[in-house]
């Protein structure tokens, strides 16, 4: 009885500690959820790490060894999405994962990347506040998206009152305190400021939205600034058009709302409300044409659509290729190194560089939405913005900057005190 | 005298040639010079574009507004497009009407407009609209120059009042004047216009108004005057506003109705805690979809097609559900809740693969978009107010179809005592299976509604199925109408405290509401009575 | 006399019982033994990854007892267990933020990053004591406990039962996934309490830590066992099986039904809670994604799946159910909610008493042929 249970507990651990080991390739892994509430956004992104592993491996690899692609799906979960991340760098041995779409999940994953010493290329725009040794934040800082926005709305379309309407989550809550520090700073009064959150998935938006309308009809010019994140978009649309405000009385700008949202909602109520982004599908560009080529061809469906996100990953990907080719191997700290300072080819036209704190350089684009899913690009910023990890509008992180090039090789270090923080490693 | 008339009429002639000939390179330069970077510059070719009499001025100016004014790449010839099915345009020159055949997708590029741009263009095409031949298009144009706020336009309002015929026609043209009137220099107009605006819910009246008050600049008794319009103007947005918090809530409440009802007869009826409710929603609105898809020239009766399509289709996978595994577990009702759970998953994982996981775009009719105006300043969306009086048409239908018909009669025996029913010679399984369509169907007609309103996605379910619970077991499971006044009631109060306490806090004092309530009342609003209860 | 009546009735399981301690014993000692003395190239080398994977399961394991407390022998579908578990976690997570001190992003020596972010200037009541451990260990017990009691003494005193209580649990998570979301509650909205670095001062990166916490998980396990066990057994228990299976009957033979089941309610509730405090720090996360209405509904569906009113049973199907959704999602990540969606089905239709009534019916059939 005993011997048999002892056989059996052995069947089992062995089942748990078979691991590959490393063949010719190198493994690149994708964190993206598959199912669940976040399914929605992320598939497409393991879609795009896929096609360009595709890509690389056309192109010869990289180092002479062919690239693998190791998809696992988090479900929308926060704890699996740690526990996924230890299985692809401990149990898979991959050498570099592309994936994260929440704050939360890349909270969570984020000490088993820095236990591990392994690296996280995360492309969606966040709210800052970070710089982590072993994560590149290839998506949007506050300062990359937030703060061109404003001052286009307060510069061109006029406006001077603001209503700040976001899901509550940290990253609303964050884009939206350093808008309103910054607007205060340009003189805007108290009550010409409204701040607004919703759950997640709000569906019924109908009291919010006549409370914009009185807002708004109550003297000045006045826009609204959305970080309204995901599924509660489209229901939030969709009252705006039905309870009659346009974007010429009203503008929306949003920070969340791509061409991939855009490709759920019947567009034609909304035109001309706004999105703030680093990258759109119709930007006017060679290598962009190309992109949307090779994506429609991969996933072959003329129908979809390329996103911002997107461009993060294909920059992010980029990078790291350029990386690993400059240090000659895979390993996570000569990628680490290698990385600051490489340039590589934005979807726009431009360069995008990794800067050393961990954030990249990007060019801020303000677009309208058009009846065909699209953004018009009405703005944009003369060159490109490097992304800023913590913002100088928030009393708690003006002081702080991240740099992680020798001698400080920190990602938290407060230039007042000299003291470098809330560091997970040795 | 002849000679003479002749030549003045030759005379006159050759003029009008002449213009016209003058007008027409000035409209091609004008249309040209539309292909600018600087919207400034577009605004202003636009503006002399709109006071020229050329046959394509209306065409060109609705291309721009509409984003379908592009520029072929190559020559740079400004041209009308029309987008070819599977990318690519169809080429129309913008000053000629010539067809320049079809490009691909990248072989034109838009010239674009901000929403500034777009304000001022529609008020300029709306000053062409002015002479159309039916009035309610002219109240349009009016509003729209109205908005557009351009004092220039002023004059043609005066022009057009002249000549007005129809009463509604010349009240929206005064009620304009008196807008534009708030900004005029004269003290004595002003003042005039301040007064008349009193009760205008207007939103540039109130903008300008607000402006006045606050203008240091200006004259005590005009700012005093603004002081009490405005002051009149918010008592009457006040008292519209209980209004439309009533409405809000009764809208919220009916959906809440329109995703519970079916609920209430698979669960309160038969006793089956149907966890898939909410993906039998989402197949209903994914019916809308396909519907849509497949006859996208019928978009206006879609709706009309897709209510029955998604009764069938979430019916005949309820019917599924019921012959695969409730019918196994009928006496166990808990264990109906972990199988069904099952289904849910994987029929949102189907919906999944089969559509992806992106959310689906279902267009709204016409007739469904846009808002009912009551009273100026109090107006109530159409998708919303159809939706609330569908609500209250399936909720008729079902009750007819349990006090009413055979089946309900069966339906209801067989709720009060199975075992008897059967003796009396009713076919149990049958009735098991039509009960079971007929919620499962509901559910799906419920997903057609909401299309309208929320996202088509795989997780559309998910988010109805906690609260329809919650309203089938607030009314009294069993009872219909419990879960009409449950419903209803539950929209109604989340709606009044939301202003106060924001929608999540609304939501929470909703539900320890209702844990409280079911301690006072443990079988609901309306409990069912008899022995069945017990058991 | 007393004790040794104690000893007895606890030693005296059923086969099934046995099993499921001896194999509690066996990877409690395999496991440590596996993952730090065998070295990491061994073929018997057991990584840490492993090791927290196991130590989640039987946090799992030991919550999907609790609920078959309730549900196996007392005949309450709880369908809000989930939220006691969250609770206990947050507990423990308040704990492991307060331990983070001036390690924290931008070094304050009270605050949590979070409330920083957010502009507090000070620490809120309810966060006050969380800092010592003793405190913290008896709120993961106290917090889910008084709820239980308040929410069970309202609801089983007006018998409110069945459907009804069900919805009503279901009620009570989703009103406290809501609170929880709130950022103005304190605990740190969506991205609830992360980051943590130790525990009891030891390093919660350190394989030693990860270690002890895994025993930790096994031997709470195992009294939880035990404990669920000793009480079923007990008179109380055979009270409660009879308001179960007739609870008008037992009313009027004279007990008090209601105090038993806010009893039995309450004990469940501090279990579930113990459960909740040893997954936080094993898997670095506490979130109100756990008070999720479908996380509560998932784990009823662990313990039928492994089979009602055994208690073992209800961890075995706690450990299958994650240990093939763990497999299935790394192997097959597109199907494997079709794989889980039929389990479900397949369970309740054909094996309702779960994997250990094929079992059981197996040895039934050994026994008679």
């Amino acid at each position: 009885m005993v011997r048999q249970l002892i056989r059996v507990c052995a069947v089992v651990v062995l089942s748990f500690s078979a691991s590959w080991a490393a063949a010719d390739t190198i493994k690149v892994g994708v964190l993206h959820s598959l199912s669940g509430t976040m399914a929605i956004s992320e598939t497409t992104l393991k879609d795009t790490i896929l096609m360009m592993v595709e890509e690389q491996n056309a192109a010869g690899g990289l180092l002479g060894k062919k690239l693998e692609a190791v998809v696992v799906d988090p479900a929308s979960n926060w704890p699996l999405f740690a526990e996924k991340a230890r299985e692809l760098i401990e149990k898979e041995k991959v050498d570099v994962v592309f994936g994260c779409w929440t704050s939360v999940s890349r909270k969570s994953v984020l000490p088993v990347f820095e236990e591990l010493n392994s690296l996280l290329f995360y492309p969606v725009q966040y709210e800052g506040e970070e710089s982590s040794k072993n994560v590149f934040y290839t998506g949007a800082a506050p300062n990359q998206q937030a703060i061109p926005a404003v001052d286009y709305l307060m510069n061109e379309i006029g406006a001077e009152r603001w209503v700040l309407a976001g899901t509550d989550y940290v990253y609303p809550r964050t884009t939206n305190k350093i808008l309103e520090a910054y607007l205060k700073a340009k003189g805007v009064a108290d009550k010409d400021i409204m701040i607004n959150y919703t759950p997640f998935g709000h569906a019924d938006w109908q009291s919010i939205v006549a409370d914009i309308k009185k807002f708004g009809s109550a003297g000045k010019k006045t826009a609204v600034v959305s970080t309204i994140n995901g599924d509660a978009n489209v229901p939030f649309y969709k009252e705006l058009g039905n309870q009659g405000l346009s974007a010429e009385d009203i503008p929306v700008i949003a920070f969340s709302v791509g061409e991939e949202e855009l490709s759920g909602i019947d567009t034609g109520p909304l035109v001309g409300h706004l999105a703030a982004w680093n990258y759109f599908m119709s930007v006017d560009a060679d290598v962009n044409d190309d992109f949307i080529d090779s994506w429609l061809a991969f996933i072959d469906d003329e129908d979809r659509v390329t996103n911002d996100p997107m461009e993060a990953h294909y920059i992010g990907f980029k990078m790291w290729v350029e990386a690993v080719k400059k240090a000659g191997t895979t390993d996570s700290s000569a990628v680490q190194d290698a990385i600051i300072g490489v340039a590589v080819p934005n979807l726009s036209g431009g360069l995008a560089t990794m800067m050393p704190n961990h954030h990249i350089t990007k060019p801020v684009l303000i677009g309208e939405i058009q009846d065909d899913g699209q953004f018009d690009t009405v703005w944009q910023t003369p060159g490109t913005v490097p992304g800023d990890a913590w913002s100088d509008f928030l009393p708690g992180s003006m002081d702080i900057t991240a740099d992680w090039q020798a001698p400080l090789s920190c990602g938290n270090y407060n230039v007042k005190s000299g003291a470098c923080s809330g560091q997970n490693y040795e | 005298m002849i000679n003479l008339k002749t030549l003045v009429v030759l005379a006159v002639v050759v003029i009008t040639s002449a213009s016209t000939a003058a007008f027409g390179d000035d409209f091609d330069s004008a249309v040209n010079e539309l292909n600018t970077r600087s919207f400034d510059d577009k605004l202003e070719a636009a503006s002399r574009l709109a006071t020229m009499d050329h046959e394509r001025v209306d065409v060109v100016l609705q291309a721009l507004i509409d984003g379908k004014l592009y520029k072929k790449k190559g020559d740079d010839t400004v041209v009308v497009v029309v987008s070819l099915e599977g990318g690519g345009y169809q080429l129309t020159d913008a000053a000629s009407g010539e067809d320049l055949g079809k490009v691909g997708r990248r072989g034109a590029k838009k010239i674009s407009v901000n929403n500034k741009l777009r304000r001022q263009l529609k008020g300029l095409f709306a000053s062409r609209q002015l002479n159309v031949d039916d009035p309610d298009a002219r109240i349009a144009a009016v509003q729209a120059i109205i908005n557009a706020g351009d004092v220039s336009l002023r004059e043609i309002l005066l022009e057009r009042r002249e000549v007005e015929p129809v009463e509604d026609v010349q009240d929206a043209i005064d009620v304009a004047i008196v807008v534009f009137d708030l900004d005029s220099k004269d003290q004595a107009i002003k003042l005039a216009a301040i007064k008349a605006s009193a009760y205008n819910l207007d939103s540039n009246v109130r903008v300008k108004l607000t402006a006045i008050v606050s203008d240091q600049s200006l004259d005590q008794q005009l700012r005093d005057a603004a002081i009490s319009s405005l002051a009149n103007i918010e008592e009457l947005v006040e008292r519209y506003q209980w209004i439309e918090t009533l409405f809000f809530g009764l809208s919220l409440g009916s959906i809440l109705v329109l995703a519970a009802i079916g609920l209430s007869i698979t669960f309160g009826v038969m006793g089956v805690i149907n966890m898939a409710h909410g993906e039998l929603i989402m197949l209903g609105a994914y019916t809308t979809y396909v519907v849509q898809t497949l006859f996208p020239y019928a978009l206006e009766y879609s709706l009309l097609i897709a209510i029955p399509a998604a009764f069938i289709v979430s019916g005949l996978v309820g019917i599924a559900i019921e012959r695969g595994v409730i019918r196994f577990l009928y006496g166990r009702p808990l264990e109906t809740l972990l199988a069904t759970f099952g289904v849910s998953l994987i029929l949102q994982q189907a919906v999944r693969s089969i559509f992806s996981p992106l959310n689906r775009a279902v267009a709204t009719p016409e007739w469904m978009s846009g808002s009912l105006e009551i009273v100026q300043g109090l107006s109530i969306t159409y998708n919303r107010l159809y939706i609330f009086f569908f609500a209250l048409l399936v909720f008729a239908a079902l009750l007819t179809i349990l006090q009413r018909t055979r089946l309900g009669l069966e339906v209801r025996a067989v709720t009060q005592n199975r075992a008897m029913a059967q003796a009396m010679g009713i076919r149990n399984t049958r009735v098991d299976i039509l009960t079971f369509g007929l919620g499962a169907g509901i559910a799906g007609v419920a997903g057609v509604a909401l299309s309208q309103l929320t996202n088509v996605g795989p997780n559309l379910g998910q988010g109805y199925i906690v609260d329809s619970f919650m309203v089938v077991v607030f009314g009294g499971v069993g009872n219909l109408w419990g879960t009409l006044v449950a419903g209803l009631s539950l929209g109604v109060v989340n709606k009044v405290l939301e202003p106060a306490a924001g929608a999540v806090v609304a939501k929470i004092l909703v539900l320890i509401f209702i844990i409280l309530f079911i301690q006072k009342r443990p079988r609901g609003l309306f409990p069912q009575k008899g022995r069945a209860v017990e058991s | 006399m007393l004790t040794q009546m104690m000893l007895q009735r606890l030693m005296d399981h059923d086969r099934g019982g046995w099993v499921f301690l001896a194999v509690l014993l066996a990877i409690g000692i395999l496991v440590p033994v596996a993952n730090l003395l065998v070295p990491a190239d061994s073929f018997f080398h057991i990584p840490t990854y492993t090791v927290t994977l196991l130590g989640k399961y039987l946090c799992y394991a030991l919550l999907a007892i609790s609920l078959d407390l309730v549900w196996g022998y007392c005949g309450i579908l709880s369908l809000g267990h989930g939220a006691f578990f969250a609770l206990g976690g947050y507990a423990m997570g308040m704990y492991l933020m307060r331990q983070i001190g001036t390690r924290g992003v931008y070094g304050d020596p009270e605050l949590p990053d979070f409330m920083v972010f957010l502009n507090w200037d000070s620490l809120p009541w309810y966060w006050y004591g969380f800092d010592q451990f003793w405190f913290a260990a008896l709120m993961v017990m106290i917090v889910p406990g008084v709820l239980a009691f308040l929410f069970g003494w309202l609801a089983f005193r007006s018998r409110v039962s069945g459907v009804y209580l069900s919805i009503m649990t279901q009620a009570l998570t989703y009103a406290l996934m809501l609170a929880f979301f709130r950022n103005e509650l304190g605990f740190g909205g969506n991205n609830g309490l992360t980051d943590f670095k130790d525990i009891l001062g030891a390093s919660l990166q350190s394989d030693v830590t990860r270690v002890v916490l895994f025993v930790c998980s096994v031997v709470a396990l195992a009294l939880g066992y035990l404990v669920c066990r000793f009480i079923v057994t007990s008179k109380l228990g055979r009270v409660v099986t009879a308001v179960r299976d007739a609870e008008a009957r037992t009313r009027f033979i004279g007990y008090r039904v209601e105090h038993y089941q806010v009893w039995i309610f309450t004990v469940s509730a501090v279990i579930a809670g113990i459960a909740g405090a040893l997954y936080v720090p094993q898997v670095g996360i506490i979130n109100p994604s756990e008070f999720q209405p479908l996380n509560s509904i998932e784990l009823v569906v662990w313990v039928a799946l492994g089979g009602r009113a055994t208690l073992y049973g209800a961890a075995l199907g706690a450990g299958l159910v994650n240990y093939i959704k763990t497999v299935l999602t790394g192997a097959l990540p597109e199907v494997w909610l079709f794989v889980l969606g039929a389990l479900f089905v397949i369970v309740t239709v054909a094996l309702p008493r779960g994997v250990i009534g094929i079992w059981r019916q197996l040895r039934m059939r050994g026994n008679h042929g």
